[in-house]
């Protein structure tokens, strides 16, 4: 193993905005090793791996490769100098065989020159046979299953002279036999001198297959252990390292009667587990979970986005059934989606018709739409949620992230729900109006309505909750008080038994 | 009001084309010839008020023209047949709703792109009708010429009828809740669905409202001449599109109003006599409509720009 380092960040940093991915990040990855890269949902590592591969210029710091100094990267430029990265969805033209696709990435470019099919099926076959991948160069890509794209992918990184090959979470969809034959292939790159980083969620994963581990945490990086040095608690530890350092808002009344009871809920056809839980009047119940441990599932089911075929809803001590959207309205439940940006309001319609869009039953009795009950309804919010808008005319398209997600609000919060459920209600929102958004949402739980808040926000899923759910491949694993520690809520998103038995 | 810039925009131009006419050739001010014009344009309107909605919720028909032969010469053969037009109008409105339904199953129900399913169906009805009736002309009892008044009247009943209808249903586009959702799902489907509303229901809505339209159209068009001949509303969807997207109907769906298009068809609709007045040769028709629609599709992007660029 060459000791000297192949890829080397220095103090990378970079801003979207306000927020601050990255804050400094140093990685030095070494030829012919495994070096995995951990942290959180938000550490930084997807950005991190956008800088390396050109996608995202960072705002400072350097990248080394090779002992030389790599500026102005992009991905063309990382590409030339062997950098290459395998998303968790392959990026592959499904129309075109696998020889051509990987023709379109590996054959020289110019518009004119003459296709030698012959030889394109030949140079084909020799890279998959390279990677021990068994799969006819002359099968369409969409033919293939999710991890023989990948392997694809691999072969064309590694026709490419690919020196380091990036791995975002490849075994996320992969089967345990899928999974080992992926593990060999990474062993195989490590011998024959390629540098592999290599991201995941699964500590097991990563023990046996990383020689050293850097661990991020808020944008930056917070350790670099060989893989000897460190066992999963003290990964556990590294990732989640601070307590809870905002001040959240204190919950303010005791929890009332079962608001929400949810009994095996799940919706098979989407791939659903059933869950049972229960959420009382006045109680912020916080899901957590790694990203795709099927909380979002889990609440388009409760809304009725994906009706339930399995398990029951029980509102108020009634047993409610949720077929639809619309009969989820009808018995008190509201869903903020998440991903606001593109669903959670209408962009072109006013804010106002957006407040009064899923509540036209109560606002208007009579059917017809009436301007003025509307706008007196749309003020009461905008001033209730202190949302800043010229009008309540103006289309919200034209306001600012957290308004808008204030707007989304506002529109369920007219429909009086008795069960609100929050996805990511804070995301990508600046801080003053997060910590409005999380004020509010104690406020409403204040008056009675059960709230179940999906957060992958650590510090906030712990700040907010009266109770922490957490979630893993669709199940409830664990469900924790008040006063849970990050490491109690990672140790069992992860998997892992907690070192101190909190039963 | 900035609301309504673009359609007072579209008035503007209309302004500029009419006070040209004014100055260069007030012949074309005579009422009784204006009067047949607008009577004329009648039919049209109401059909491109259906299609401006189905453009509101994202979709298009570019079958109406088809729908509307369909329709008049059902409404001619029962006319003809000495069916009083009381009961002509319901039945022409039900034929024309029927086939916006078959539309609108086949666009909101199996998700097929309606620019598809409307093609084929504008060319299954325009050959099943003339393969049913062989090419034959209808002839019109003269009981039903003009709804039974003398022609000027006919005429103003004809046009205040339309626009009447455009009133109620630019009314109902702003003050019904299913008005609200047509724009709503015209501009973000997934947030309506998000929101409690039903896409593919308020899709299939549309629809059959525009068949119905196109029912009625077809009787109002039925009712101005002796016969009906069966190739009566071919082009008339590429008319109704151009009228809705001149009017700021955008075709990205979610924006516009029914006014527009009124202003739109208007614009559309005077060019033609307006040239024959300023003694310009007619083969200029179609360029000038068509340099209109360019313009008024190059005004929606460059906004679309602008918005996107924020």
């Amino acid at each position: 193993m060459a000791e000297r380092p192949l890829l080397v960040f220095r103090q990378i940093t970079k801003s979207f905005g306000a927020v601050r991915a990255l804050r400094g990040v140093d990685l030095e990855v070494r030829a012919g090793e495994v070096h995995a890269l951990l942290g959180e949902n938000g550490a930084g590592k997807s950005t991190l791996i956008k800088v390396a591969t050109g996608a995202h210029a960072p705002d400072s710091g350097t990248i080394h490769l090779a002992g030389e100094r790599l500026e102005r990267l992009d991905p063309a430029l990382a590409r030339r100098r062997g950098i290459a990265c395998i998303y968790q969805q392959p990026a592959l033209f499904p129309e075109l065989s696998v020889a051509e696709n990987l023709a379109l990435r590996l054959e020289p470019t110019s518009a004119w020159r003459r296709v030698v099919w012959s030889e394109r099926r030949r140079m084909a076959a020799t890279l998959l046979s390279r990677i021990g991948a068994d799969i006819d160069p002359e099968r369409e890509v969409r033919t293939l299953s999710m991890p023989e794209q990948q392997l694809v992918e691999i072969a064309s990184a590694m026709g490419a002279g690919a020196r380091v090959v990036i791995m975002d979470e490849p075994t996320a969809s992969l089967t345990r036999r899928e999974q080992e034959r992926l593990f060999g292939i990474v062993t195989a790159l490590r011998r024959e001198g390629v540098a592999v980083i290599y991201i995941s969620h699964r500590l097991e994963e990563i023990l046996t297959l990383a020689d050293r581990v850097t661990v991020l945490r808020d944008g930056q990086t917070v350790a670099c252990h060989a893989r000897a040095e460190v066992d999963e608690a003290a990964l556990i530890r590294l990732m989640v390292g601070r307590e809870v350092d905002q001040l959240y808002p204190a919950s303010e009344s005791a929890p009332g009667a079962v608001r929400l009871e949810l009994k095996g809920l799940c919706c098979r056809a989407a791939g659903g587990r059933p869950v049972s839980l229960r959420v009382r009047a006045g109680e912020v119940y916080g899901l957590a979970g790694l990203v795709g441990a099927g909380r979002t599932e889990l609440a388009r089911t409760i809304f009725g986005l994906t009706p339930a075929d399995a398990g029951e809803v029980w509102i108020d001590g009634s047993r409610v059934s949720i077929g639809s959207p619309q009969a989820a309205i009808a018995q008190g439940v509201a869903y903020v989606p998440e991903d606001r940006r593109r669903h959670g309001v209408v962009l072109e319609l006013p804010v106002g018709q957006n407040i009064s869009l899923a509540a036209w039953r109560r606002i208007f009795p009579l059917g017809w739409l009436r301007g003025d009950r509307e706008r007196s309804e749309a003020e009461h919010f905008v001033r209730a949620l202190s949302i800043k808008t010229p009008d309540t005319d103006a289309a919200a398209a034209n306001l600012s992230g957290g308004n808008q997600q204030k707007v989304a609000l506002a529109r369920w919060l007219a429909t009086r729900p008795r069960v609100l459920v929050l996805d990511e209600p804070t995301q990508g929102v600046d801080v003053g109006a997060k910590s409005e958004i999380h004020r509010l949402v104690r406020r409403f739980a204040a008056e009675g309505m059960a709230v179940l808040l999906i957060s992958s926000d650590l510090p906030e899923v712990l700040g907010m909750s009266d109770r922490i759910g957490v979630m893993r491949g669709g199940e409830l694993v664990a469900e924790l008080p008040q006063g849970a520690t990050a490491m109690d809520v990672m140790s069992a998103a992860l998997g892992q038994t907690p070192s101190e038995g909190a039963a | 009001m900035n609301r309504w810039i673009r359609e007072l925009s579209v008035l503007g131009v209309l302004g500029l084309l009419l006070a040209l006419l004014a100055w260069r050739a007030p012949a074309f001010f005579q009422l009784q010839p204006l009067l047949s014009l607008l009577a004329r344009e009648a039919p049209a309107l109401v059909v491109a008020c259906g299609v401006a909605m189905v453009i509101l919720v994202r979709q298009i028909d570019i079958s109406v023209g088809s729908q509307f032969s369909v329709c008049s010469v059902f409404a001619g053969v029962l006319a003809a047949a000495g069916w009083p037009l009381a009961a002509v109008v319901p039945v022409a409105v039900l034929a024309g709703g029927s086939l916006g339904l078959v539309n609108g199953l086949l666009v909101a129900w199996l998700g097929l792109p309606s620019i598809v399913v409307t093609l084929a169906t504008l060319v299954a009805l325009r050959q099943g009708l003339n393969l049913v009736r062989q090419g034959e002309f209808v002839n019109l009892p003269e009981r039903i010429q003009w709804l039974g008044l003398p022609q000027a009247q006919g005429q103003w009943l004809l046009i205040t009828g339309a626009v009447a209808l455009l009133a109620l249903l630019a009314w109902g586009l702003r003050h019904l809740a299913v008005g609200r959702w047509v724009y709503a799902v015209g501009s973000d489907a997934e947030a309506a669905r998000l929101a409690g509303i039903r896409p593919r229901w308020v899709t299939l809505v549309t629809f059959v409202l525009m068949g119905a339209l196109t029912g009625i159209a077809a009787v109002m068009n039925v009712v101005q001449s002796p016969q009906v001949q069966p190739l009566t509303g071919s082009g008339l969807e590429l008319k109704a599109i151009a009228a809705a997207v001149v009017g700021g109907v955008a075709i990205s769906g979610g924006r516009g109003s029914l006014w527009g298009v009124l202003a739109g068809l208007l614009l559309l609709a005077c060019i033609a006599p307006a040239m024959v007045h300023l003694r310009i040769d007619a083969y200029w028709e179609k360029a000038i409509q068509g340099l209109i629609i360019l313009a008024a599709v190059m005004v929606e992007g460059v906004r679309q720009r602008r918005n996107h660029g924020r």
